[in-house]
């Protein structure tokens, strides 16, 4: 059992949900994005989504595209993503999965990015705009019993047929995004999220994360009943934005996981 | 290759391109769509009804129609006689896609997909634009068939190109200014996409070139081959034989891809134009056959210039149209398949041709276009004048006057910092 299987079911036993953090790796610069994860790991995160800045990321709102293009200028890509799990590997056990868009994993080589992030303590990836008709090119050659997960997501727009085929492919947790649109802040439709989320517990015992738009702890308070775990991302990002000249960014950012994890115990 | 060789390697090709892309939307190892889940029911949505809604006798009556009486075709196949003899070499036709109704080739797709998101039931239209002639011709679909339509176009060509920004205004389009980025064609790319995801159940993204998830690629080439089929029908009735080379621009491939197409069983060479900018040495260039290497942007895996960690780099262009970072995924095989030939020309090289075929042949052309001149400006003398190249004159050079004369009065004031 890996790190996401494992934190899944001591949460299930706690009776709690899961808080899904997402960061930019190296936002706002090498050094400080260490010294943010590690805080945010331990002020209580239970999964780490590690993000790997792109050049062109068309599924991310302007708060996460920013959060990339700082990180960039810094320096940051995939390698340095998965040096940096690397090194938190050394701070928490706290399961970290990578959040990419294709490009960047596809020129690093399939292989070679397999056996690397798994080496350096990456429990799975999630790949934003490689939808199951492709992953075969990028999972085809992975084995099964290491247990590195890929993330699957279902869109409100997934018709019911296709949420099957790919709850059936799905491994760690299902990534359930709450709106047709791009990252960051909007208006929710709960009803319509529920919905969708008992649908998919009909179909699958896969563990559910919903993301997307999910701004404030109080609205991560009201899904969390419907789902296994929430994501968290823009809301993050923001801080580090807002506070990066700040000196007590790691505390910020500390005090917002702790927020959102007690809105959705 | 001794001639067996040659009409072998030849049947073998035209076997692999007559049948591409695949029912998955590949092309060879391209192509393909690599898209956010929440696009990909539309994007199979999009391919059934293509394949369903396009071969229907009455859509087809309906399409020929329009571009008869609306966009003005067939567009002409001129011979350029004054050009030919000022280059002394091979004879010179230009396929006349600056005729058709708005300036450019792009009109033949924008009717083609407005007139299916219309029986699709869509209702609003968005595009990205580059030069502004693709936005210019879905605003024109657009108002043609009562569409709300939103166009997104980068600042920096939104400067550049500024009386194509007015048109679409005109046309009744909202023309959405794109900042991120470098402020041209891929940020523009990236911004519609953004916004399609949020308003896919009842918008139509008209992609403007042979780019993008598929079914883009093989849709936009379909709507594109107009131009090759009537530049092969024409030259055969006026010659009484095939040419031995086709030339056209490319950016992200629209208009070659519709010259070459109906061609690619032929025995003849296809050359793609790509922009060289500022030189290939500079760095400062759009040539991503020539330069690029395989990856993934917008939807589909094609050559694409990018760093080493797959991060994708700014194109640089004098013609707003060529200044992409990406290129068709059919391009890209048909490079590997050594079945077309890409070279590049520099921006001022481009500008060289664009004059010469002003005061030869009383044609501004636009940029873009301007770059397969200058490709026959370097090779036509070298060819024997019994050969025959036809041109895609892909648009006209209204749009470009501001950046022509701004170059001008550059070269006039002297070198930077005098």
């Amino acid at each position: 059992m890996n790190r996401i299987d494992l934190r899944f079911k001591e949460l299930k036993d706690k009776g709690e949900k899961a808080l899904v953090g997402f960061v930019v790796c190296g936002d706002p610069s090498p050094e400080k994005s260490f010294e943010l994860l590690v805080a945010m790991c331990e002020a209580g995160l239970d999964i780490l989504e590690l993000g790997v800045p792109f050049s062109d990321p068309t599924a991310d709102g302007p708060v996460i595209q920013r959060g990339a293009a700082r990180a960039l200028t810094g320096g940051s890509n995939l390698a340095a993503a998965i040096d940096m799990t690397r090194s938190l590997r050394e701070r928490t056990n706290v399961p970290i999965i990578l959040f990419s868009y294709y490009n960047p994993i596809f020129v690093y080589g399939a292989d070679a990015f397999y056996r690397n992030a798994l080496g350096a303590g990456t429990d799975g990836v999630l790949v934003v705009d490689l939808p199951f008709e492709e992953s075969e090119e990028l999972a085809g050659g992975w084995k099964n019993d290491d247990g590195f997960a890929l993330i699957r997501l279902v869109a409100p727009t997934t018709p019911r047929e296709r949420m099957a085929a790919i709850a059936g492919n799905a491994s760690g947790f299902l990534y359930l995004i709450s709106k047709a649109g791009v990252t960051g802040g909007g208006d929710l439709d709960i009803d319509g999220i529920k919905d969708q989320a008992a649908i998919l517990r009909s179909i699958t015992g896969t563990p559910l994360c919903v993301g997307f738009g999910i701004s404030t702890p109080e609205i991560a308070g009201t899904l969390s009943p419907f789902v296994d775990g929430v994501v968290i991302g823009s809301a993050f990002e923001k801080t580090i934005e807002d506070y990066r000249h700040h000196g007590n960014l790691a505390d910020r950012l500390a005090e917002q996981v702790r927020q959102f994890k007690n809105a959705i115990k | 290759m001794n001639e067996s060789e040659l009409v072998d390697k030849q049947s073998k090709i035209k076997s692999i391109t007559n049948t591409m892309p695949d029912e998955s939307g590949h092309f060879g190892i391209y192509g393909g769509r690599y898209v956010a889940e929440t696009l990909m029911p539309a994007l199979l949505e999009l391919e059934i009804a293509y394949k369903k809604i396009t071969p229907d006798p009455t859509f087809q009556e309906e399409l020929r129609d329009l571009l008869s009486h609306y966009v003005g075709r067939p567009t002409p196949l001129f011979f350029a006689r004054r050009l030919t003899a000022h280059l002394g070499g091979a004879r010179i036709y230009l396929k006349r896609e600056d005729l058709a109704h708005t300036g450019a080739h792009k009109i033949n797709n924008t009717i083609g997909q407005a007139l299916l998101a219309h029986r699709m039931g869509k209702q609003k239209v968005i595009a990205e634009t580059g030069a502004g002639q693709h936005g210019v011709a879905t605003a024109t679909a657009a108002a043609l068939f009562g569409m709300e339509c939103k166009v997104f176009m980068g600042v920096e060509d939104i400067e550049r190109q500024a009386p194509n920004v007015l048109r679409m205004e005109l046309l009744g389009a909202d023309v959405v200014p794109v900042s991120s980025g470098s402020g041209t064609l891929k940020d523009a790319m990236n911004e519609a996409m953004r916004h399609w995801v949020s308003t896919v159940t009842d918008t139509h993204y008209v992609i403007g070139s042979v780019a993008g998830p598929h079914p883009y690629p093989m849709m936009v080439r379909d709507f594109q081959a107009i131009i090759g089929k009537e530049a092969r029908e024409q030259v055969l009735a006026s010659l009484g034989r095939l040419p031995d080379y086709l030339v056209a621009c490319v950016g992200g491939g629209s208009n070659a891809m519709g010259l070459f197409h109906p061609f690619l069983g032929d025995a003849l060479e296809l050359i793609g134009v790509e922009a060289a900018g500022e030189g290939i040495a500079s760095g400062r260039h759009a040539a991503t056959l020539g330069k690029g290497t395989l990856g993934v942007l917008h939807g589909s895996k094609s050559y694409v210039l990018q760093d080493g960690h797959g991060q994708i780099r700014e194109a640089h262009s004098i013609s707003a149209g060529l200044d992409y970072p990406g290129v068709g995924p059919e391009h890209s095989m048909l490079k590997d398949l050594g079945r077309a030939r890409y070279v590049s020309v520099t921006d001022e090289e481009a500008l060289e041709a664009f004059h010469l075929l002003c005061g030869t042949e009383g044609i501004i052309p636009a940029l873009e276009s301007a770059h397969a001149l200058a490709w026959c400006m370097k090779e036509v003398p070298k060819l024997s004048k019994d050969s025959i190249v036809v041109v895609n004159l892909s648009g006209r050079g209204d749009k470009d006057l501001q950046i022509i004369s701004n170059r001008e009065k550059k070269k006039k004031e002297g070198p930077a910092g005098a």
